[in-house]
């Protein structure tokens, strides 16, 4: 089955993905600290100005709750680590619409994590529930 | 219980009784026309059962092994009666359709404990299509492994049975993005291909997890694509599609297309729209057997005509 095989493949992109994460994580946090440090140097105007919704590369979580993603869109720096916690008693998974990350079914209490390396904009839904979709925006 | 079942006996009442809720919907072919039967009926009633017909097949549906939240902390023992009930039918139907949701979370030991208790069924073969909590596991592969002997894993397949002609279709894998199941151009391509050439007159029975036709688009209740499909089913005199995925009977007659879904054997789901989404339902206990339940078919050989009966555990 292709779409199968074509998953299995994804699983292994992402396991890829996974091992060099952490490196990729520290040249993200020394790459902010340098702007920072760029930005103080030039009396930190431009660094100031930027909205407090600014991406960071802090972890972030996202929870299910009533068949629903809170919150169903979210914006975050590339290498975030974010994490899902189902709190429906019904299962429900993270798909991403063009197969870039599955998780298996979540129970209640259960969660799944990505990092996400790559900026762009990621959509997905709970494949057993596909009516709920989210969207994820990695700068 | 329907509401076919009036008068009578101390016998039905004890089954009733005994009978766990759901059970299922046995269906019987008459006329070229399926009709639904009420399932305890057809076990309580031998002479108005072997007047109805031949026992086609039975219908069992979101089994949910793994399942064990309040709404039925014992999806496990609910089956197990359905099983039983399945097995006391007077004249055994030689096949069962599962129209999915095998399992709860396609977990290999949930797998494992649903074959063990659909074994005990005494038919000759079980016939199954996925629900999308059959195909959750992050590689695809667990009900694959299990029963994609009969569509070489593709999900969809086609088989003949006393002269009628069932399909099996998948549309829990390709969702589209706007909330409703599909079943893609290729599975569409093979099934113009599969009716191409078969007489008008044949019998067809099509089986498939979310319901071929939109009941509630909001909880994505339907299949964007189905009408592809009924394009290619319409010439036809007798078509009965089957579904399960929202636990509870909903019918729809268009032309000569019968639409139904069955109940479920493990716990039963709000109407389309009531609450936040078509999650378990809690009912009270005494209510639960009345919620559960399987439909089958029996055949009429003269006219033929197919029979469709909706039977609940109580």
């Amino acid at each position: 089955m292709m779409t199968i095989q074509a998953s299995i493949d994804r699983m292994a992109d992402i396991n890829r993905f996974a091992t060099t994460a952490a490196v990729r994580r520290l040249r993200v946090a020394s790459a902010l600290v340098v702007c920072a440090l760029l930005a103080l140097a030039s009396g930190g105007a431009s660094w100031a100005a930027e909205p407090a919704a600014a991406p960071s590369a802090a972890d972030s979580s996202i929870a299910i709750r009533n068949f629903m993603f809170e919150p169903m869109s979210l914006v975050v720096a590339a290498g975030t680590k974010v994490t899902w916690k189902n709190f429906d008693g019904e299962p429900h998974t993270i798909h991403s619409i063009d197969d870039a990350f599955r998780s298996g079914a979540l129970d209640q209490n259960d969660t799944f994590s990505f990092q996400f390396d790559k900026p762009g904009t990621y959509r997905y839904a709970c494949s057993i529930h596909p009516q709920m979709i989210a969207t994820i925006v990695v700068r | 219980m329907s509401d076919q079942d009036p008068i009578v006996p101390s016998r039905r009442r004890a089954l009733r009784c005994l009978a766990f809720g759901g059970a299922g919907t046995l269906f019987t072919l008459a006329g070229g026309v399926l009709t639904p039967v009420e399932l305890a009926l057809a076990v309580t009633d031998r002479t108005a059962a072997a007047a109805a017909g031949v026992p086609l097949f039975v219908q069992i549906s979101d089994t949910h092994i793994g399942f064990n939240k309040e709404a039925n902390p014992d999806v496990a023992g609910t089956l197990r009666q359905t099983i039983e009930l399945v097995n006391a039918m007077p004249a055994s139907p030689a096949l069962v359709l599962h129209t999915g949701d095998i399992t709860h979370l396609s977990r290999p030991e949930e797998f494992d404990t649903a074959a063990q208790l659909l074994s005990q069924l005494r038919v000759t073969e079980l016939h199954t299509t996925p629900g999308e909590h059959d195909v959750a596991d992050a590689s695809v592969t667990e009900y694959f492994n299990r029963y994609g002997q009969a569509s070489d894993r593709r999900g969809y397949y086609s088989f003949d049975h006393q002269g009628v002609h069932f399909i099996g279709l998948i549309n829990v894998l390709n969702f589209k993005a706007n909330g409703l199941g599909a079943l893609g151009p290729t599975q569409l391509q093979w099934l113009e291909a599969d009716l191409k050439g078969r007489s008008a007159s044949t019998p067809i029975v099509v089986f498939a997890h979310m319901p071929l036709w939109t009941i509630y688009e909001p909880w994505g209740w339907g299949t964007a694509d189905a009408d592809q499909a009924m394009g290619y089913l319409r010439r036809f005199g007798s078509v009965t599609v089957l579904n399960g995925h929202i636990h509870q009977i909903v019918q729809k007659v268009e032309g000569h297309i019968t639409f139904h879904t069955a109940r479920s054997s493990a716990y039963p789901q709000p109407t389309a729209g009531d609450g936040p989404g078509p999650g378990p339902l809690k009912v009270a206990a005494d209510q639960l057997p009345k919620m559960l339940g399987v439909s089958s078919v029996t055949v009429q050989r003269h006219p033929k005509t197919l029979l469709l009966t909706d039977t609940t555990l109580a």
